[in-house]
């Protein structure tokens, strides 16, 4: 098990809290939290070891492109062997439910 | 249960196996009743799996939502059965023990609240050992407690199925209720392959070990109540139609010695086949 942490620029804190995902084998849960305005810190837990450099090219992938555009999130990623694109997927779910009307995970 | 006949059955139905946890208490709910207690935000999570160098999942894999169903106050616990096989450690296990408590003190307190209970579970978990275990014990006493006041309905809808000390849980419940996917037994096939011999139980034969424990063959014998399709419209209305029959004229659990008298006519000599267990289970029908 190892944990990592990333920071990057962002817009305005997001409006309110967004859960998606399950520690499931090849899996992850992603918890979106309002963050302080201009700051997003991202704190990964994964229970595969040596991938460090993997999440920091995939989680610079997804935040450094339009980061102004992004709203501020405290963001807790709890993996399990997801590959890079379902992180990728997860992450994007977690803003889309963000921006829609019902909190949580989809019905 | 009326069986899927076409392939747009299959596509236009809403399957209640792949859904989550979450989505499952959702869909079982009224439709913008559902509360969650100790939600994921709240950040009681198991203390003990990081340490052991597993990672936790925010809500320890049980969600709780307190709601309405039918119009009526319900409080569902759903367990997640791809989060550590559905394991019950000591935080997911005080949940659903909680909450069943809370249903409890409803009742003594006139609010007539109900409680659904879905299994996706293969019992105990290890890393947590006596601490799961004594939660899942609080699960029994609760179950036992609650379906004094109101039915306590247990759904297996599958995936996982149900095993081990919530196995128990289940049989405790008021009205179970499985899709064909669903499997309940006490020990699952491995385990059984393990003591009994490859022989006796062949844990890779698919098939076989549902023959014996799935949801089609558990209500053939009389041990579940009502086998429904993986549609989550139909669960729905099922779960309404038993809480709608109230607490059942005989829980299941007090018939111990009816069963007891059936097994005990059972010759350990012959090699069990599932038609030979729906006949022992047919036997002496009738209440004590």
């Amino acid at each position: 098990m190892e944990t990592f942490e990333f920071r990057y620029p962002a817009g305005q804190p997001a409006a309110r809290c967004v859960m998606v995902g399950v520690v499931g084998s090849g899996d992850l849960e992603v918890l979106l939290e309002p963050g302080p305005a201009g700051h997003t810190r991202i704190r990964v837990t994964t229970s595969v070891d040596g991938f460090g450099r993997i999440w920091q090219a995939q989680l610079d992938r997804l935040f450094e492109s339009d980061a102004s555009l992004r709203p501020a999130v405290e963001i807790e990623i709890n993996d399990f062997g997801a590959t890079p694109g379902v992180v990728g997927l997860r992450v994007a779910q977690a803003f889309e439910m963000l921006g829609s009307e019902v909190a949580g995970s989809p019905t | 249960m009326t069986a899927c006949r076409t392939p747009s059955d299959l596509v236009e139905r809403n399957s209640f196996v792949e859904l989550e946890a979450r989505a499952r208490v959702r869909a079982l709910l009224d439709a913008g009743s559902f509360r969650e207690l100790i939600d994921p935000f709240q950040r009681v999570s198991s203390p003990w799996l990081p340490r052991q160098g597993v990672v936790a999942q925010s809500d320890d894999g049980v969600v709780i939502g307190k709601g309405k169903i039918d119009g009526q106050p319900a409080v569902v616990a759903a367990i997640e059965g791809a989060f550590q096989g559905g394991s019950l450690g000591e935080v997911g296990g005080a949940k659903i023990a909680g909450a069943l408590e809370l249903a409890a003190d409803d009742n003594r307190h006139g609010v007539p609240t109900r409680a659904v209970i879905l299994f996706e579970t293969g019992g105990v978990r290890l890393q947590e050992a006596n601490l799961g275990l004594a939660a899942i014990a609080e699960i029994h006493s609760a179950i036992v407690d609650l379906r004094r006041h109101q039915p306590v309905i247990g759904v297996i809808a599958g995936g996982v199925g149900c095993f081990g000390g919530m196995s128990i849980a289940a049989g405790l419940c008021s009205y179970l209720v499985v899709t064909r996917e669903a499997r309940l037994g006490l020990n699952g096939p491995q385990v059984i392959e393990q003591e009994a011999g490859i022989a006796e139980f062949d844990s890779r034969d698919r098939p076989f070990i549902w023959s014996f424990t799935g949801g089609e063959q558990r209500h053939r014998t009389g041990l579940v109540d009502a086998y429904v399709d993986d549609d989550t419209h139909q669960i729905r209305h099922t779960v309404i139609e038993l809480l709608a029959r109230g607490r059942p004229a005989f829980e299941r659990s007090n018939q111990y010695k009816r069963y007891l008298g059936r097994l005990s006519t059972y010759d350990a000599r012959v090699q069990a086949t599932p038609e030979i267990v729906r006949q022992i289970y047919a036997r002496g029908s009738g209440h004590e």
